[in-house]
């Protein structure tokens, strides 16, 4: 009788395990072991390499760069596109007129694909005749050219990853923010509390949940949304929009070198994994769950 | 009903069956698309019309995207036992295809007399990337060379002579101060020139090199380059010079993708770009415009660019056969014809430019000849082992130099010491 409980049990996880083995856990394994391993090509087997590939990376300016612009990239991206998806949230919240069309507006840049959106932005950007230089001309500012110079490449794809998934993020403030009961409102209308007062000590606790999940996500887009790159800068000029995830797709798929590419994601998984089980652990404390 | 049905089907079943007998040979050819226009139903309706001649093979063409895709998919498929039977990779894959030892010699395939007649047909330019170690790795297929647009209604306005293109590189910066065109304000509304930056700067970068004396950038073997030399630090000085000093170009790094758009649309009335344009060009510009060679310095130079048949290892040897057969077939005048008029691609072969409808085209369309006029000044394109690596260090270091990051003379330096550090394993 056990037994065939057991079988059934398994018959039933098999299908979900085999995919989370087969396309998951296996290849992280595999991640691991070839990033202790030099490359092989067709005329030269691989060989063991111990920690080669990570002491290689302690001189390797480039990927230092790529974590720089890495940290600077997601010290923007992530508390900027929370605080615009909830001040777009509780903008289209309120009986304003054209709401609907609002809540679409803003929603909007989620649902374009991400390499379709950097084409159109790489226009915007152009010097000379892009939408920008055409609105800065007027304006009667000498036209600059955003991607192509290095002091501003990395915040022009910066903005874009903003524009793009701040919209997302606000329709999980936008769920957030209905759930929480008009009696509360009420309740403060009759105390006389200010409407800041009342968003600092009523909505923001409320919606702690909500933030805790978008900022794991704006984190995890910070180190994964790279699509743009490729359209607009391929990580140039001279590696400074470079970013962790594009350096690990030059270095796997355009160099072959898929040793380096394994170690450099087993320190991009590593960083994560610490990111995420610090925010579930730090914030959690200050989370209401009801 | 029923019965006509049953012996349609049971027709079609027979029909089937002969026609997948053992004479049948399937071929997988994957193929990128790097130039706008419809460059993919052209091989579509190439390799459909070699089917129909040749009904005993079945090649299946699969578009895969940019080059780089293309590669990627390569490799990837022959790493994992299912390589296609023929490729068209950029022909500065070669060492990198030799290196995954994925690719077969197309040598070992012809005949003594067709290592002369067919092999030998194609301009020596384009086979300077295709043959290393005396075997030849890749058949010329879409090649191209970078050239000149001009703006002829831009240089009549500027009070230049329409006709004539800047020859040197003095002529250039003469030619590029009276177009550049400056508002009021000092801004600019017309750019004298646009040297396109982004992605892989070195490739126009290597016509550069040439024009100021120096053959290639790299040795035949693959296992040396030469970035820090006089003749290319002074290509650098002179690419840097034309954004700073002379002031006849937009600063900062230039979008390669953007270049016929910022032609087309007047922002720049000189451009650098692939011949592989001058299709895109021709439809869209509403005002005359003039292709001319890369300016020379001390000598006239260009690089060549694009891509080459590869032969893949693991195939059958029927396979192989019916591979080189098609690509015998596709490269032969009439075809090759074809695929130049339809795409801008430089027809690789002498005798291609000998049929009437290539003659009728040149006559058409003079800008054409242009190209085949500078192949015999072409240099090889950067080709190493490593060489999306190395490529990459001396894309970033040009890119360092045009931003003001580094001296042309330092970046090139640091270039030199980096892929000496990685060609080293190869010596």
């Amino acid at each position: 009788m056990f037994r065939r409980d057991w079988l059934i049990a398994f018959t039933f996880l098999a299908p979900a395990l085999i995919l989370l083995f087969g396309f998951t856990h296996y290849p992280a394994i595999q991640t691991l072991i070839d990033s202790f391993w030099t490359t092989p090509r067709g005329r030269r087997p691989a060989t063991f390499a111990g920690l080669g590939n990570y002491t290689r990376m302690l001189e390797d300016d480039i990927f230092r760069r790529a974590m720089i612009n890495n940290a600077i990239y997601a010290a923007i991206t992530i508390p900027t596109s929370v605080a615009l998806a909830l001040a777009m949230a509780l903008f289209v919240q309120g009986r304003i007129l054209g709401r609907g069309f609002l809540r679409m507006a803003y929603f909007t840049p989620t649902v374009l694909p991400l390499i379709a959106v950097a084409n159109i932005w790489l226009f915007f950007y152009l010097p000379g005749f892009g939408l920008f230089e055409q609105l800065r001309s007027w304006a009667g500012f000498s036209p600059r050219n955003w991607i192509g110079t290095p002091d501003t490449a990395l915040y022009a794809v910066t903005v874009v990853t903003i524009w793009s998934q701040a919209g997302f993020f606000m329709i999980f403030y936008l769920a957030a923010l209905q759930t929480i009961p008009p009696s509360l409102r009420d309740a403060a209308a009759i105390e006389g509390c200010a409407p800041l007062t009342f968003f600092r000590r009523v909505t923001w606790p409320l919606i702690m949940p909500t933030t805790l999940f978008v900022s794991v996500n704006a984190t995890i887009n910070a180190f994964r949304t790279v699509d743009h790159i490729f359209v607009m800068t391929q990580g140039g000029p001279n590696n400074a929009s470079m970013l962790l995830l594009y350096y690990i797709y030059e270095q796997g798929f355009r160099f072959w070198d898929t040793a380096y590419a394994s170690a450099l994601t087993v320190v991009m998984v590593t960083i994560l994994a610490l990111i995420g089980i610090g925010q579930f652990f730090l914030l959690d404390r200050k989370v209401h769950y009801r | 009903m029923t019965n006509t049905l049953k012996s349609l089907l049971a027709g079609t079943a027979a029909i089937a069956l002969t026609s997948t007998g053992a004479l049948a040979v399937d071929l997988e050819f994957y193929f990128p698309v790097a130039v706008g226009g419809d460059a993919a139903s052209v091989i579509e309706d190439l390799t459909q019309a070699y089917m129909d001649e040749n009904p005993d093979v079945s090649i299946n063409a699969v578009y895969t995207g940019s080059y780089a895709d293309t590669t990627t998919r390569a490799i990837t498929a022959a790493r994992g036992g299912n390589a296609p039977q023929l490729a068209i990779l950029l022909s500065t894959d070669m060492f990198a295809m030799i290196d995954e030892d994925i690719v077969l010699p197309w040598d070992d395939f012809v005949s003594e007399e067709e290592l002369e007649s067919w092999i030998g047909g194609f301009y020596p330019a384009f086979m300077r990337n295709s043959q290393t170690e005396g075997k030849t790795w890749g058949i010329p297929f879409q090649r191209s060379t970078p050239v000149l647009f001009w703006n002829k209604d831009a240089f009549a306005a500027a009070g230049l002579d329409a006709d004539v293109a800047p020859e040197t590189w003095d002529d250039l910066v003469e030619f590029g101060k009276a177009l550049t065109i400056r508002d009021d304000a000092g801004n600019v509304t017309q750019w004298g020139v646009r040297f396109p930056s982004s992605g892989f700067p070195s490739w126009l970068y290597t016509g550069l090199v040439a024009s100021n004396g120096q053959d290639a950038l790299a040795n035949e073997a693959g296992t040396e380059v030469y970035f820090n030399t006089p003749e290319a630090v002074g290509a650098l000085e002179y690419l840097v010079s034309l954004a700073g000093e002379h002031e006849i170009m937009a600063p900062g790094i230039l979008d390669w993708g953007a270049t016929p758009r910022a032609f087309l649309d007047g922002e720049s009335a000189i451009v650098w770009t692939t011949t592989g344009n001058l299709t895109n060009i021709r439809a869209n510009a509403t005002f005359d415009f003039g292709v001319g060679m890369l300016p020379a310095n001390v000598r006239p130079g260009a690089p060549t660019g694009g891509g080459n048949f590869y032969l893949f290892d693991g195939a059958s040897d029927e396979q192989l056969e019916a591979a080189v057969d098609f690509v015998k077939w596709a490269t032969a005048p009439e075809q090759a014809a074809d695929w130049s008029i339809a795409t801008g691609y430089v027809a690789p072969r002498e005798d291609t430019w000998d049929t009437t409808r290539m003659q009728e085209y040149a006559q058409e369309v003079p800008g054409a000849l242009v190209a085949r006029e500078q192949l015999q000044y072409a240099v090889p394109e950067l080709s190493t082992f490593e060489g999306p690596r190395i490529t990459q260090l001396l894309n970033d270091n040009i890119a360092a130099a045009i931003v003001g990051d580094k001296t042309p003379a330092q970046a090139l330096a640091d270039a030199q010491t980096a892929a000496d550090a990685i060609l080293a394993a190869y010596q």
